[in-house]
């Protein structure tokens, strides 16, 4: 298997999905002459259809899959789990508190920085980013419970 | 002449007053932060700081914006020669050859070079806009439906034939942005495309989430975890000044990028990363040693770093003349000059001339702001950048993500850049480029609004994209693309660009 195929085969799967897609949202297709809101994504899903199996049929040759490297799963992983608790917290928790605990487990958890670092660079992130665009430039960042 | 003259030394009168000159060297310098800082770009910054604004009067408000949107332009080199990482997304042509300059001892040469490049552009586009404004809007206003969709389209074809990689590839990433593009509810129908129930998908996926995953999280996704992170290249003041040879091989470029991402600037669409695409690709195709490209061309950054400022400059001119912003950007600054009470359009430079050439004379005093800015301190930027990459990661994120959920105080806008992040990091591993991605959802709402629009016109009959001569001429452009690439495809299996991509890769492609 190749990174080719692979791609291929997962550009024709999206392009299955959204014909399906706007087949169950009951968009209409319109016609030729007046196209309709599912018109452009059918079209397209069509082109990327094509794509995909030119890129299935071109790519016996291409690089294995296998020779993909991945050692910085655990990294991406870790800075992907702080993303996302930053996306469900913020608006709950509040900006500052936060970045703030985002930050310190990057820093103290992922890269196993010291204690002192860590609550230094992550209160000082924290604050210092809502202080400059909360306080002084007035772009409203969430507040969390106790007004932090 | 005369009287153009006249009314730019009334322009000089107010850009030169202590008053103005601080408000647009604070604009220059946050928005060379701005710039320099990944995943905020010009679009976040000048939504950032349009608040802090409001309590100047007009002309500073608006001369101090426009220096934070010239700023960005120019400090998004920095990181992208010094990191691979494009501060805005104009920048990302810039990282290709510009990071290859700095990997080989170059990067101070290529941020010179990028800074004259911008500064050159920069000031040149502004007489463009001074003295062209009018016969080029007026031929701007020739554009109907059909001609901007041909346009759109050459666009993409353009990206799409440049690319290092596959054209196939290429434009299979422009489609699949096409498609991002098409989600939020439909322009003409008001159906709801995609968006399962997410209000907030309504007004379809924002362009700054979308580049800010693609290019600045998924770089922090691939480069975190490695054993030796990417260092940033840390320049020194004396391998500033670029050799003779670079100075002669980026004199043309730097020419033809001012006068393109002029021509482009003033165009509808995300002029300036456009122009930047566009001007890398004719430099490509114009140079001796294409296969240059990709590692240290310096065609490769005076080009599109020419043509990104430029286009800034050619951007203000519908806005300016006709008040109709020519992209996300412009539309921005127009909203803040409607909140200072200023109302862009023709009748503007009647009822205004002081803020209306007190803006053009500021730009003028912007760029060698700018240049004073970028050469001699770039240093001083740059140790933004030398923070050991363990802390700078969690501060780029933090900015990514600030810098896009300040745009629309939308949680979802930062769920888009987490998964185009992901998205952006999986395409790098199977060798698909991304930047078609973000041209494609930024031109999605125009080109079917224009497909559509065009039937309309034409009762449903497709050969009015054929009749109209300036669409016609854009299209067979586009279509000779499409087919020198088959024909060398056909003829012998590989093209100059696949043969690149394989030598990339270590590959012998004989």
């Amino acid at each position: 298997m190749t990174t080719e195929r692979v791609s291929g085969v997962a550009l024709a799967l999206l392009a299955g999905i959204v014909l399906e897609e706007c087949w169950r949202l009951r968009l209409p297709l319109g016609t030729l002459a007046n196209p309709g809101p599912a018109y452009m994504p059918a079209l397209l899903a069509l082109v990327l259809l094509g794509a995909g199996v030119l890129i299935v049929t071109l790519g016996r040759d291409t690089t294995p899959l296998a020779a993909v490297r991945w050692q910085e799963w655990r990294h991406t992983l870790a800075i992907l789990a702080a993303c996302a608790f930053v996306a469900l917290a913020l608006e709950r928790l509040g900006y500052r508190f936060t970045m703030a605990l985002a930050c310190a487990f990057l820093l103290g958890v992922v890269e196993r920085k010291g204690p002192v670092a860590t609550v230094l660079f992550a209160v000082g992130m924290a604050a210092g980013t809502y202080y400059l665009f909360d306080t002084l430039l007035r772009v409203q960042l969430p507040r969390g419970p106790f007004g932090l | 002449m005369l009287e153009t003259l006249g009314n730019l030394a009334l322009g000089f009168s107010v850009a030169l007053s202590p008053p103005i000159l601080l408000y647009a060297f604070v604009g220059c310098v946050v928005g060379t932060l701005v710039g320099v800082l990944p995943g905020v770009g010009p679009l976040a910054g000048i939504s950032l700081l349009l608040p802090a604004t409001f309590g100047l009067d007009a002309t500073r408000a608006i001369v101090m914006l426009a220096g934070i949107y010239y700023g960005a332009m120019y400090g998004g080199s920095t990181t992208s020669i010094l990191m691979r990482i494009p501060g805005e997304a104009a920048s990302v042509m810039t990282c290709i050859d510009g990071y290859a300059m700095a990997r080989k001892g170059r990067g101070g040469a290529a941020l010179a070079i990028a800074a004259v490049g911008s500064y050159i552009a920069g000031t040149v586009s502004v007489i463009g806009l001074m003295f062209l404004a009018p016969p080029l809007a007026a031929f701007a206003l020739r554009f109907g439906p059909p001609e901007y969709l041909a346009l759109l389209l050459l666009g993409l074809l353009v990206l799409a034939y440049m690319s290092s990689g596959s054209m196939l590839k290429s434009m299979a990433m422009a489609a699949f942005g096409l498609l991002l593009g098409m989600v939020g509810i439909d322009q003409m129908s008001g159906y709801f495309r995609f968006a399962y129930g997410v209000v907030e998908l309504g007004d379809g996926l924002g362009v700054v989430p979308v580049a800010v995953g693609l290019f600045g999280v998924a770089e922090i996704l691939a480069t975190a975890g490695q054993a030796a992170p990417p260092a940033v290249i840390k320049p020194r003041l004396r391998e500033l000044l670029p050799s003779r040879l670079e100075w002669r091989q980026s004199s043309a470029p730097i020419a033809r990028g001012t006068v393109l991402g002029f021509l482009v600037g003033i165009l509808p669409g995300s002029a300036h990363v456009i122009s930047s695409f566009v001007s890398y690709a004719v430099e490509k195709r114009l140079s001796r040693r294409p296969e240059e490209f990709g590692h240290g061309a310096v065609a490769g950054v005076a080009g599109p770093e020419s043509a990104n400022n430029s286009a800034t400059s050619g951007a203000m001119v519908p806005m300016l003349a006709l008040g109709v912003p020519s992209g996300p950007i412009p539309a921005v600054m127009l909203a803040a000059m409607m909140v200072h009470g200023v109302s862009p359009g023709p009748l503007l430079i009647q009822q205004q001339p002081a803020l209306f050439w007190g803006f053009i004379a500021s730009m003028y005093v912007g760029n060698v702001v700018l240049l004073i800015l970028n050469l001699p301190l770039v240093g001083l930027f740059v140790n933004i950048l030398r923070v050991p990459y363990p802390f700078l990661y969690p501060a780029i994120l933090v900015f990514s993500i600030l810098g896009v959920y300040a745009v629309n105080g939308s949680v979802v806008d930062v769920w888009i850049m987490v998964v185009m992040g992901v998205l952006g990091w999986l395409l790098r591993k199977l060798d698909f480029e991304t930047a078609p991605i973000v041209l494609g959802v930024v031109l999605a709402p125009m080109i079917e609004l224009s497909l559509r629009q065009s039937l309309a016109m034409s009762d449903g009959h497709y050969g009015i994209f054929v009749q109209r001569p300036i669409a016609a001429v854009l299209l067979a452009v586009g279509l000779t693309l499409v087919l020198m690439n088959l024909y060398t495809f056909a003829r012998r299996g590989l093209d100059w660009r696949a043969r690149m991509a394989m030598a990339e890769r270590g590959e012998d492609s004989s």
